[in-house]
This record gives C-alpha cells, sequence and structure tokens, in this order.
C-alpha cells in the first residue's frame, strides 16, 4: 500500500470515528431523551406531542390531539392486560362527567394492545370519553411514557401542564397531583 | 457414497417445503414475534402482552391461520417491529442486504491489503541489499575473530 492510500485510508477512519462521536453528542444534547414528560418533569411547559390516531370506536375514524384545541385535555395512556388501568377507569370517566361542561376532555390512549381487548374493556367500564388506539406505541416515545397507565394535562393553549401522573391516578400518592392536573389544564387557580 | 448424499438432498429439498407448508408451531412462531413492551421474542417473555399473545397464536393456529396469516395479522395490531426479523422486501431488505454488502467489502479489502503486503514482502525478499563499506569490512573482522 502506498503512503498516500494509508494517509487516506487513516484519514476516512479518523473521519468516521468523529462522525459517530459528534451523532453521540448529538443525541445526548438534543436527543428526544424522555420526550415531553422530561420537559415536564425539569419544569418546563412544552407544546403536547401532537398525533393522529385511529378511533378505538370507529373503525375508520381519525382523531387527532389538535381536534381538541381549545379543550383542557386529560391524555391517558392505558392497554386492557394493565391492571391499574382497570383500577382508574372509573375515576377517569368521572373526571370526564364532572368537567365535560366546563369544556375538559379526557383523551384515552390505548397503546401496545390488541384492538378487539381494548373494546372490551371500554364497554365494560362504561367509558364514553374519546380512546384512540396506537397498537405500534409510536407516541410513547415523544411522551416520554414508560409504563401503564400514564396520565398528561393539555391546557387551553396546547401546553403540557402540571406532573405527569405515573400510575392510577385513583391511588393516594397520585390524587393531589390528579387534581391540581385537572385544575392546571382547565386554566383554574391551583 | 455420493449417490447417498445426493438422494438426500433430493429428499430435504421435497420435504423441506412440505413440511414449512404444514401448520405453524407454536414455539416457531413466539421466536420469530416480539413482545411490544420488553422487546425480547415472545418465548423470553412472560409479561402480560407477551402472555396474551400467545394465547392469540394459539388460538389461530388452532383456527388454521398459517404462520404469514398470524404474523400480518399482529403486524396490523402492533406494527412491523413486532417481528423479530424485518422482511425481505421493501426498504426492509436494506437490514439483510447492507450486512452482506459490508461483509463482501470487507473480503475484498483483506484480500487487496493481503496481495499488496504479500507483493511489498516479495519485494523485499529479493532486493539486494548493500552496506556501508565500512560497516561491511568491520562485519567481517568481527566474523573472522569469531571463527578464530
Amino acid at each position: 500500500m502506498t503512503g498516500r492510500a494509508k494517509t487516506v485510508g487513516q484519514g476516512i477512519a479518523i473521519a468516521a470515528v468523529i462522525g459517530l462521536l459528534a451523532l453521540l453528542v448529538w443525541k445526548l444534547a438534543f436527543g428526544d431523551g424522555q420526550g415531553a414528560a422530561g420537559s415536564l418533569a425539569k419544569g418546563e411547559n412544552p407544546v403536547a406531542p401532537a398525533f393522529t390516531l385511529s378511533r378505538l370506536d370507529a373503525a375508520d375514524g381519525k382523531l387527532s390531539l389538535s381536534d381538541l384545541k381549545g379543550k383542557a385535555v386529560v391524555v391517558n395512556f392505558w392497554a386492557s392486560w394493565c391492571i391499574p388501568c382497570k383500577d382508574e377507569a372509573p375515576a377517569l370517566q368521572k373526571t370526564y362527567e364532572q368537567y365535560g361542561k366546563q369544556g375538559l376532555v379526557v383523551l384515552g390512549v390505548d397503546a401496545q394492545d390488541f384492538r378487539q381487548d381494548a373494546k372490551r374493556f371500554v364497554k365494560r367500564f362504561g367509558i364514553t370519553y374519546p380512546v384512540v388506539y396506537d397498537g405500534s406505541g409510536s407516541t410513547l416515545g415523544k411522551w416520554g411514557v414508560t409504563g401503564f397507565p400514564e396520565t398528561f394535562f393539555v391546557d387551553r393553549n396546547g401546553r403540557l401542564v402540571g406532573q405527569r401522573i405515573q400510575g392510577g391516578i385513583d391511588t393516594e400518592r397520585n390524587r393531589k397531583a390528579y387534581d391540581e392536573g385537572v385544575r392546571l389544564a382547565l386554566g383554574e387557580p391551583t | 457414497m455420493i449417490r447417498f448424499l445426493a438422494a438426500a438432498f433430493v429428499t430435504l429439498a421435497l420435504v423441506g417445503p412440505a413440511a414449512a407448508a404444514g401448520p405453524p408451531v407454536q414455539a416457531d412462531l413466539e421466536a420469530e414475534i416480539v413482545c411490544p413492551t420488553c422487546k425480547t421474542t415472545l418465548d423470553q417473555s412472560s409479561s402480560p402482552i407477551a402472555t396474551r399473545m400467545k394465547d392469540y397464536i394459539r388460538v389461530h393456529i388452532a383456527a388454521g391461520d398459517s404462520a404469514a396469516e398470524i404474523k400480518a395479522q399482529l403486524v396490523e395490531q402492533f406494527g412491523p417491529a413486532v417481528l423479530a426479523e424485518p422482511p425481505k422486501r421493501g426498504f426492509d431488505l436494506l437490514a439483510w442486504l447492507l450486512p452482506l454488502g459490508a461483509l463482501a467489502v470487507g473480503v475484498v479489502v483483506v484480500a487487496v491489503l493481503a496481495w499488496t503486503w504479500s507483493r511489498r514482502r516479495d519485494g523485499d525478499g529479493t532486493a539486494e541489499r548493500t552496506l556501508d563499506p565500512d560497516l561491511e569490512r568491520r562485519v567481517d573482522e568481527e566474523l573472522a575473530r569469531f571463527d578464530d
């Protein structure tokens, strides 16, 4: 191998290493990390990540988060196989009925689940609020969802407020944060 | 011996596709489908959704669905990431071709390097080396003294 070819080869190898390092640094500095939940945990109020998903109750119907612009939204990520999701379902339905007239919508996002199982779940718990289906879990990364159930609060301007609630909303640990999140989403003083 | 091998090859060639066309095996499908929450294949997971998916596969095998049909149904529900191996078509084909391409490039690079190095070594061996006359004289003196 000539000296020139060797130098070129070394140059390419060094450039590749520098490129990979740059990618790593960029990912650490600007990557999604923990998604919107990460920003929320830092005390920021990021814009709620957008999504358009098929409605569970209508095979051809779609629902976008942007369709609910101007409303306070409680976004609840759940799955039919998740036990705490069953426990909290009545409380979510109650919230929807109690605050619906004030412009609050509970939006269920059924993820990583069988559509039929989710439909049975909705029927069993008498859920009347809108539920969208995300079988592949495509929304989870952007929102920073790490398990089920998780609940977020979106104010009328489309920004996340309050705390991300991990686990059932009806538990003693989460009840206070849930009530505060609902109030913040509605724009009421806490 | 050659006849035996040829017969075995023909038998395998005939029986292989016939076996593949038979009813799907639960364990095979569990090894080819990924649990969406834990990202391991179903046979290595006991999470609630993995258990549910195993039940789904069992029911659909009993119903007479083929492996391809069951996989297609699961992909429709959970997306293509549910397959442990990417499909061998479209954009996903790159996942199969790129490693082979990289391997081919690697083989070519190693071959070229080996050829280049062997040529250089040959060249080094045949080239006549010349020593500095003064140094050559000293070497001769040292060797002569060593012989004494």
